[in-house]
């Protein structure tokens, strides 16, 4: 395992390979570019296997009632809450969901179905690892695919380039490129009053000249710290009339602080769990519509915040794994195959379902029993990368594989 | 790694009298033996002849007041300084260097004493008698729990007393019912809060019959783990006992699994925490938390009759969510059943024994929960959860797993899938090396691990002399095994108290400031535990967290933790005097030389909250 990061402070251009520059080059180059405006990518990561077939429901497939015969969402009816909302004739909403509805008739929302990790695992362990590492079916890969997007170099980097809002970093930011985890801004920065003393002496201590792990992060921990005391993204309040709700809400209610605040944030990671609903999941009611209702609030939430803003950023859900077609009789589903990703922003090509269905007659599910994959998650980040953050080099971020735009879902205009 | 350029373990003072192996280098003097023994009128002496208890000493150093112990630290610096002369910062014996590490390793760290009480006991007699927790008294940790009084209890008794009646669930539910159908669409925001309050009303009602409110049930384990880390005498079983809960771990958040966590911990993992593993297997699969958190209480034969929604059986299955409130038309539905469910059937084997590449299928996961139908849970309804095998849930046929055949035969089927799996080869090897990956290194060598798996196998799974092969290999104390592991947000607090020799009153806030490092104790939801990479742990914001907390507890400002000033140090103590109460093998000269320079006179508490919150404190 690689040490995870070196601070050479005696060299400014061996900082500049590792895209980690002294803050007074970054502002001196961002003065240069004129105020170019950053592109975001946000991950939500839903932790535990979300069913896609009940996110958005295959109502217009014949067989999908007759494998679910206690936990189908009903084909819609005329609009009710009771039932899916419809989306395009053969997909519908579950209308826990009902926030979206606006995104996907502005054609700022699609939607990917049929998609994940080629990888047969049906494990929630190796899954996550595989889908964060980016190279599913290997396990040697010490880094993750968010970190190694991290390494092609940017001039006008900030401490903020990659940004977890979680207590730990995620397996998708490790690595050797900086990156900064904070389970909120009010709470990143040394309490104490003001106390220089530890400040300085801490700074000093995590500063030295040893490259290990946590002297690393300590150094990351310093500059980011100053760095968000001067822009400051709690000052920033939600649009007028916007409510971010629950635990997840509150996540992406300080990413748009922090992309208000111009902070330089590129790739953000966020995560949502509890989507691992072997019990009890239910249709229209039970455990899913309630997961589905934060998520759904806090995306929609999220778009109405950031407004125009929202033309610079794409937000994509995804999930290490789906779950079977057919019920299990605790009006649960286990572990699957492939599951459905949302992709919101301002410049997406939203209003339409993406990617292959592949339908869901007994020859059509994946070993019999799971939703088929059609679509490599690394296909549609890939797309997402290329065409929204000007990523030129894939094969860097997705080793071993060959993410061509002829098999891109088409969420965004080439 | 985290201790810089420190002089190496060969100089430095020697051991006290008595000891065989006095080290003499050019520099070792009297003021070096000093620093490093204990404080006077409390030194801890143990008899040359039989072994006594470590802890008969050590435990009176909570009673005793700390202001005797440090005029007798002082004392014994004054006779032995020679006039004027200030300590230096030399490196610590090549002993003391090991002791540190095994405190670090076999327990959550040293208290100040603990040093030199481990020296003059002997290290392989310490590691010993840990290896072996039952002789050693524990009394003053028992103290400390007696005041949560939930610990006593038993599942039955805390679903008793501190559940909700069945009254006020029926209530919640139907009153949640209500509120959804009224609800107009887009005004779901309105609505949670409108239910927040309700619970509130509805708690506010049912409290007087209840001893306390649920969330104390949690909270007080919460606290008794870290009382235990902190305190107890018995700091290798605390370790192994850490260590496998999270190993078969189960998540308090999942309806009633918090109210049966504790008997879990207490019946099924402490008590075989050191025998065989295979009885530790059962132990777990047969407890009510293990069976509701992996789900296998309601897995059922398809085809069996009571699978079917009907009756009584059906009826407690729908309370506790299985079947979630029911729309007219499925209620109509005769016959609906039950089903498989394969979440305990992977995880024993994924997490549990073989490990993910331990060579299991699809096919094998399927047939294994096979035979754990009817393995379930009676008496939830009633309050009094235990296990049980429900034949009519249990699937009859004949069942193959990892190529054995398991002929059709009831509850012994799983047990039979127990000891397949207790025993194989797989497992030996996963279960050594996750042992070594917690007490030598996250990569732990090869030869160690293997030396380790042999020793499983030739003893059929016994734990103890597994360890202890582990703590005793010469890899042990190898050059990059010290220091080499990164303390998880758990082993950081516990080591933090124990430096600064804190009392804890309440362990509350320690436990709340815990799970916002990211580690709530018996709060882990995934199946896999808590990491034990340094990787998982070390992040800004995780940093952040620790060197917030270092600074809080060492000034006080941590609720329920006090810190003895004096005990830290009494004034006028240099930075690196402090440090070697804190950290007995010093700190790295990048470290000493900030101190000097940016802390220079500053008072012991505040030196120790900046040694606590130093990089060389984050490893162990």
């Amino acid at each position: 395992m690689t040490s995870r990061r070196f601070f050479l402070k005696s060299s400014g251009l061996a900082l500049v390979s590792f895209g980690m520059v002294p803050r007074v080059f970054a502002r001196a180059a961002a003065a240069a570019q004129g105020a170019a405006r950053k592109k975001t990518l946000v991950v939500a990561f839903q932790r535990g296997a979300c069913d896609g077939l009940n996110t958005v429901i295959p109502y217009g497939e014949s067989a999908y009632r007759s494998l679910r015969p206690t936990i189908a969402v009903p084909a819609p009816r005329g609009g009710g809450r009771d039932a899916a909302l419809d989306l395009d004739g053969f997909f519908g909403l579950h209308p826990a969901l009902e926030p979206l509805l606006p995104l996907w008739q502005q054609k700022s929302l699609a939607v990917v179905h049929a998609v994940g990790s080629p990888d047969a695992t049906r494990s929630h362990f190796d899954a996550q690892d595989y889908m964060e590492s980016g190279t599913p079916g290997v396990k040697s890969t010490d880094d993750g695919w968010m970190n190694r997007c991290l390494r092609t170099p940017d001039p006008a980097a900030t401490p903020f380039r990659g940004v977890s809002m979680t207590p730990t970093l995620p397996r998708a930011l490790a690595g050797g490129a900086p990156a900064v985890a904070m389970a909120s801004l009010q709470q990143f920065g040394l309490r104490g009053g003001g106390d220089t003393v530890a400040a300085r002496s801490f700074e000093d201590m995590y500063g030295a000249a040893v490259k290990d792990v946590v002297h690393g992060t300590g150094q990351e921990t310093f500059e980011a710290i100053d760095f968000l005391k001067k822009a400051d993204p709690m000052r920033y309040r939600p649009a007028a009339g916007v409510e971010y709700r629950g635990r997840y809400g509150d996540a992406l209610k300080q990413v748009a602080q922090l992309i208000k605040a111009d902070v330089g944030v590129e790739l953000v990671f966020t995560e949502i769990g509890g989507w691992d609903h072997h019990a009890a999941e239910g249709g229209v009611q039970g455990q899913l519509a309630n997961r589905l209702r934060e998520l759904g609030d806090a995306l929609g939430a999220f778009g109405r915040d950031l407004g125009d803003r929202m033309q610079d950023v794409v937000l994509v859900t995804m999930t290490e794994f789906g779950r079977t077609a057919r019920e299990n009789g605790n009006r649960g589903t286990d572990h699957g195959h492939a599951s459905v990703s949302f992709v919101l922003g301002g410049g997406v090509r939203g209003g339409a379902v993406r990617g292959r269905w592949p339908g869901l007659a007994p020859g059509q599910l994946y070993e019999g029993r799971d939703l088929a994959l059609t679509t490599d998650f690394r296909d549609l980040l890939g797309e997402v990368l290329v065409r929204h953050l000007g990523v030129r080099d894939l094969a860097r971020v997705f080793p071993g594989y060959a993410a061509v735009p002829s098999r891109f879902p088409g969420v965004l205009p080439a | 790694m985290g201790r810089g350029d420190d002089k190496g373990e060969e100089s430095g003072g020697g051991d006290g009298p008595g000891s065989a192996d006095v080290q003499k280098s050019p520099r070792a003097n009297v003021r070096n033996v000093t620093i490093l023994r204990g404080p006077g009128p409390a030194r801890r002496e143990l008899n040359a002849g039989t072994p006594p208890p470590v802890q008969s000493h050590m435990s009176t150093q909570h009673t005793r007041p700390f202001g005797q112990r440090a005029a007798g630290a002082l004392l014994s610096l004054a006779l032995t300084l020679p006039a004027g002369a200030a300590p230096t910062a030399t490196a610590p014996a090549a002993e003391d260097v090991k002791i540190v590490h095994a405190l670090n390793r076999l327990g959550f760290g040293p208290r100040p004493g603990d040093v030199e009480a481990v020296r003059r006991l002997g290290l392989s007699r310490w590691i010993d008698q840990q290896l072996h927790p039952e002789r050693i008294d524990d009394h003053a940790l028992d103290a400390r729990l007696l005041s949560l009084r939930t610990l006593q209890l038993d599942s039955s008794a805390l679903l008793a007393r501190y559940d909700l009646p069945r009254e006020a669930k029926r209530e919640i539910q139907k009153k949640r019912a209500e509120m959804e159908a009224q609800t107009p669409p887009g005004m779901e925001g309105d609505d949670e809060t409108r239910k927040a309050a309700y619970r509130r009303e509805l708690m506010q009602k049912y409290r007087g019959q209840l001893d306390g409110p649920p969330r104390q049930v949690v909270a007080e384990l919460q606290e008794a783990k870290l009382l235990r880390a902190i305190y107890s005498e018995r700091q290798l079983d605390e370790v192994l006992v850490d260590f496998w809960m999270n190993h078969f771990n189960v998540f308090a958040g999942k309806g009633p699994v918090k109210f049966m966590v504790g008997q879990y911990e207490r019946d099924a993992i402490r008590p075989h925490a050191w025998g065989r593993f295979e009885d530790l297997l059962k132990a777990s699969a047969r407890s009510p938390a293990m069976l509701f958190y992996l789900d296998n209480w309601l897995s059922a034969d398809p085809d069996a009759q009571a699978a079917r929604g009907q009756g009584r059986f059906g009826r407690r299955r729908a309370r506790f969510g299985a079947a979630g409130p029911q729309r007219p038309e499925e209620g109509r539905q005769k016959g609906r059943k039950r089903g498989l469910n394969e979440n305990y059937a992977r995880e024993i084997m994924e997490l549990h024994t073989l490990g993910v590449d331990g060579g299991y299928t699809q096919k094998d996961v399927t047939e294994v929960a096979r035979c754990f139908t009817g393995w379930t849970i009676k008496g939830l309804g009633q309050d009094h959860p235990e296990f049980t095998f429900d034949e009519r849930l249990h699937d009859r046929g004949d069942k193959v797993v990892l190529g054995h055949v398991i002929k059709g035969g009831g509850q012994g089927e799983g047990d039979a899938v127990i000891h397949l799996l207790a025993t194989a080869p797989a497992t030996a090897r996963f279960v050594s090396y996750k042992l070594a990956r917690r007490f030598v290194a996250d990569e732990p060598p090869r030869e160690l691990v293997d030396r380790a798996a042999e020793t499983f196998r030739r003893t059929q799974g016994d734990i103890r002399e597994v360890v202890k092969a582990i703590v005793t290999a010469p890899e042990f104390y190898a050059p990059a095994t010290l220091s080499a592991k990164v303390k998880t947000p758990f082993e950081f607090v516990a080591s933090a108290a124990r430096a600064a020799s804190a009392e804890v009153s309440d362990a509350g806030e320690l436990s709340r400031r815990l799970a916002t490092m990211g580690m709530p104790l018996y709060m882990q939801q995934p199946p896999t535990g808590y990491k034990d990479t340094a990787e998982a742990w070390v992040s800004t914001s995780g940093l952040l967290a620790r060197l917030n907390l270092a600074l809080d507890l060492a000034a006080g400002r941590v609720n329920g933790v006090s810190i003895n000033a004096t005990a830290l140090g009494e004034a006028g103590l240099s930075p690196d005097g402090v440090a070697r109460r804190l950290l007995p093998t010093g700190l790295s000269e990048a470290t000493r030389k900030t101190l000097q320079s940016e802390a220079a006179g500053a008072p012991s508490v505040k030196l120790a909250g900046l040694i606590l919150g130093s990089p060389e404190f984050q490893r162990r």
